[in-house]
C-alpha cells in the first residue's frame, strides 16, 4: 500500500510503457506516439478528475454531481459522434442514447434504493455507465453504417420486395446490436474466473470486505448489461432510420459522401 | 396481364449531380423495352425512379395513367418488380427467398410453381442459395420478384454478371415470361446484341435526357444506325 501513495510510484510504473514503446519501435508498428499520447492523456485526465470529484465532494452538491455527470454524456457523446463519421445526425444520437441509458439506469438503481443518491456513488457508477454506454454507441453506429455501406444491394433488393426501411434493415440491426452487446455479456460470464473487475479490486485493494466489494461488484455488472442494452438498441432503432426517407428509400448522399 | 408506364419529365438531383435531366418515355404494356445509352447516362438511375427506390426531384411515373407519385411505395414495388444486375440474395433457403416478398405481405406463394417458371429445380429449394452458381442464383433473384405477381418487371442488366450460356438461358427465361405471363418488362442493357435477340422497343437515354424511342426494326434498320454507333461508343 506504501507505495501507491507516492506520485513516484506512479512513474516508476511508466517502466513498462518504455517496454511497449520499445517494442512498437522494434516491430515497426508505428504505435509510439499513440502510446505516447495516451500515457500523458490518462495521468492529466484522471489527476483532474482525481481534483475535481474531491472538490464536488466538499461541495455536497446535487447540482454539481449533475453537471459533472451530464459534462461526461457530453464528452462521451461527441467521441461516439466522432467514430460514427458518416453517420447522419450522430451527435445528437450519441448524446440521447448515452444520456437514456445513463439516467434510466442510474436512475433505477436510485429508485430501487440500491445505491444511495451521494456523489460518492453517484459519480464513479455514473462514470462507468457512460463510459460503457459510449462504447455500446460507437461500435452499433459504426456497424450499422460500415454493413449498411457494404450491404447496400442486399437492402436495396429487400426495398424492392415491398420491405420496409425496418424490414430490410433487420439483419444489419441484428449483427450490429449483438457485435455491440456481446464483449460485455461474455465478460460478464467471466468475471470472478478471468479477471476480477475494476470495482472490486479497487474496493479489495481500498480495505473493503471482499464480500462488500462482491456486492457492489455484482450491482455494477447488472447495472452496465442494462445500460449498454439499452444504448445499443437506441442507437441502432435511432441511427438507422437518418439513412433512410420516410418512403422506404436509402438516402444516396449519405452513404457516397461518406 | 402487364400494365402500361409512362415516363413524362422525369428529374433527379443528387448534391451538384443532375443523374436524370427530363427523361421522358413511353413503356406499351405487355411488351420488352429495352433501355440503352453510354454508362452514366442514368439507365439504372430511371428504373429506381420507376419504382421509387429513389424519389424523384420532379416529374411523374403513370402506371396505367395514373400517377405513382402519391402511391405508397411499398404497394407501388408490388406492381412494379425489380432485378438487379447481382442477385443480392439473404434468405437461408432458396425457398424461404422466394417467399421473402409474400410473407412480408402477409400472403403465400408456391414456391415450387415460381422455380419451375425460372427454370430451377425443386430440389433446390431447401439449398442455402449462397451454394449456387450466379446463374442459379440470378434466377432465384427473378423467382423471388415474380412471387409478388408484379405487372411490371424492371431488370437492371440481369446478365452482365453472368457467362454466355447462363446469359442465353436468362434471355430466353425474359422472352417467355414476356410471353406467358403478359408482364411488361424493362430492360437495362448495354450489349446492343442483347436488345435485338431480346427486346421489342428500344429507349435510348444520354447524360440523363432521353434521346429516342424507337421499334426494334426501327432501331436495327439503316436508319437508326447513328443511335446504335452512339450507343457503342463510336461516336
Amino acid at each position: 500500500m506504501q507505495g501507491l501513495e507516492t506520485v513516484g510510484s506512479a512513474l516508476l510504473t511508466l517502466g513498462l510503457v518504455a517496454v511497449a514503446v520499445a517494442l512498437s519501435l522494434y516491430e515497426r508498428l508505428d504505435l509510439e506516439r499513440d502510446i505516447a499520447i495516451a500515457v500523458v492523456r490518462a495521468f492529466v485526465q484522471l489527476a483532474a478528475i482525481g481534483y475535481a470529484i474531491n472538490y464536488i465532494f466538499g461541495l455536497e452538491s446535487p447540482v454539481a454531481v449533475v453537471l459533472l455527470l451530464s459534462g461526461m454524456v457530453g464528452f462521451a457523446a461527441w467521441t461516439s459522434a466522432r467514430r460514427a463519421r458518416g453517420v447522419p445526425y450522430a451527435l445528437p444520437v450519441a448524446a440521447g442514447t448515452i444520456g437514456v441509458a445513463a439516467v434510466a439506469t442510474v436512475g433505477l438503481l436510485l429508485l430501487l434504493q440500491v445505491i444511495p443518491a451521494t456523489a460518492r456513488y453517484l459519480i464513479p457508477l455514473g462514470g462507468m455507465v457512460i463510459g460503457n454506454a459510449m462504447n455500446t454507441t460507437s461500435l452499433t453506429l459504426a456497424r450499422v453504417r460500415d454493413d449498411l455501406t457494404e450491404q447496400r444491394l442486399k437492402v436495396e433488393a429487400a426495398l424492392a420486395l415491398g420491405a420496409t426501411s425496418r424490414q430490410a434493415v433487420s439483419p444489419i440491426l441484428k449483427t450490429a446490436l449483438r457485435n455491440a452487446m456481446l464483449p460485455l455479456i461474455d465478460s460478464t460470464k467471466t468475471t470472478g474466473i478471468i479477471f476480477l473487475p475494476g470495482a472490486m479490486v479497487g474496493m479489495i485493494i481500498a480495505g473493503a470486505d471482499p464480500l462488500e466489494a462482491a456486492r457492489l461488484q455484482i450491482v455494477v455488472m447488472y447495472m452496465l448489461l442494462g445500460s449498454v442494452s439499452i444504448a445499443a438498441i437506441l442507437a441502432g432503432l435511432l441511427s438507422y432510420r437518418s439513412f433512410f426517407t420516410t418512403r422506404h428509400q436509402l438516402r444516396p448522399d449519405q452513404l457516397l459522401d461518406k | 396481364m402487364g400494365l402500361e408506364v409512362e415516363i413524362s419529365g422525369l428529374r433527379y438531383t443528387v448534391g451538384k449531380a443532375e443523374i436524370l435531366q427530363g427523361v421522358s418515355a413511353r413503356i406499351p404494356e405487355a411488351e420488352i423495352t429495352a433501355v440503352v445509352g453510354p454508362s452514366g447516362a442514368g439507365k439504372s438511375t430511371l428504373l429506381r425512379a420507376i419504382n421509387r427506390l429513389i424519389e424523384p426531384s420532379s416529374g411523374e411515373v403513370y402506371l396505367d395513367g395514373s400517377p405513382t407519385s402519391g402511391m405508397d411505395p411499398l404497394v407501388l414495388r408490388r406492381k412494379i418488380g425489380m432485378v438487379f444486375q447481382l442477385p443480392a440474395l439473404f434468405g437461408a433457403t432458396v425457398e424461404s427467398e422466394v417467399l421473402y416478398g409474400p410473407r412480408l405481405a402477409g400472403k403465400d406463394a408456391d414456391a415450387a410453381r415460381l422455380l419451375e417458371v425460372v427454370g430451377l429445380d425443386i430440389s433446390l429449394s431447401s439449398r442455402d442459395p449462397q451454394t449456387l452458381s450466379v446463374g442459379q442464383q440470378q434466377r432465384v433473384s427473378i423467382a423471388r420478384t415474380l412471387a409478388l405477381e408484379p405487372e411490371v418487371l424492371l431488370m437492371d442488366e440481369p446478365t452482365s454478371a453472368l457467362d454466355e450460356a447462363a446469359r442465353l438461358k436468362i434471355e430466353d427465361l425474359i422472352q417467355e415470361l414476356n410471353a406467358r405471363l403478359n408482364l411488361t418488362i424493362v430492360l437495362v442493357s448495354h450489349a446492343l446484341d442483347q436488345v435485338e435477340r431480346v427486346a421489342g422497343r428500344v429507349v435510348l437515354l444520354a447524360e440523363g435526357r432521353s434521346e429516342g424511342e424507337w421499334s426494334k426494326q426501327e432501331f436495327f434498320s439503316k436508319e437508326g444506325e447513328l443511335a446504335r454507333r452512339f450507343v457503342s461508343g463510336k461516336l
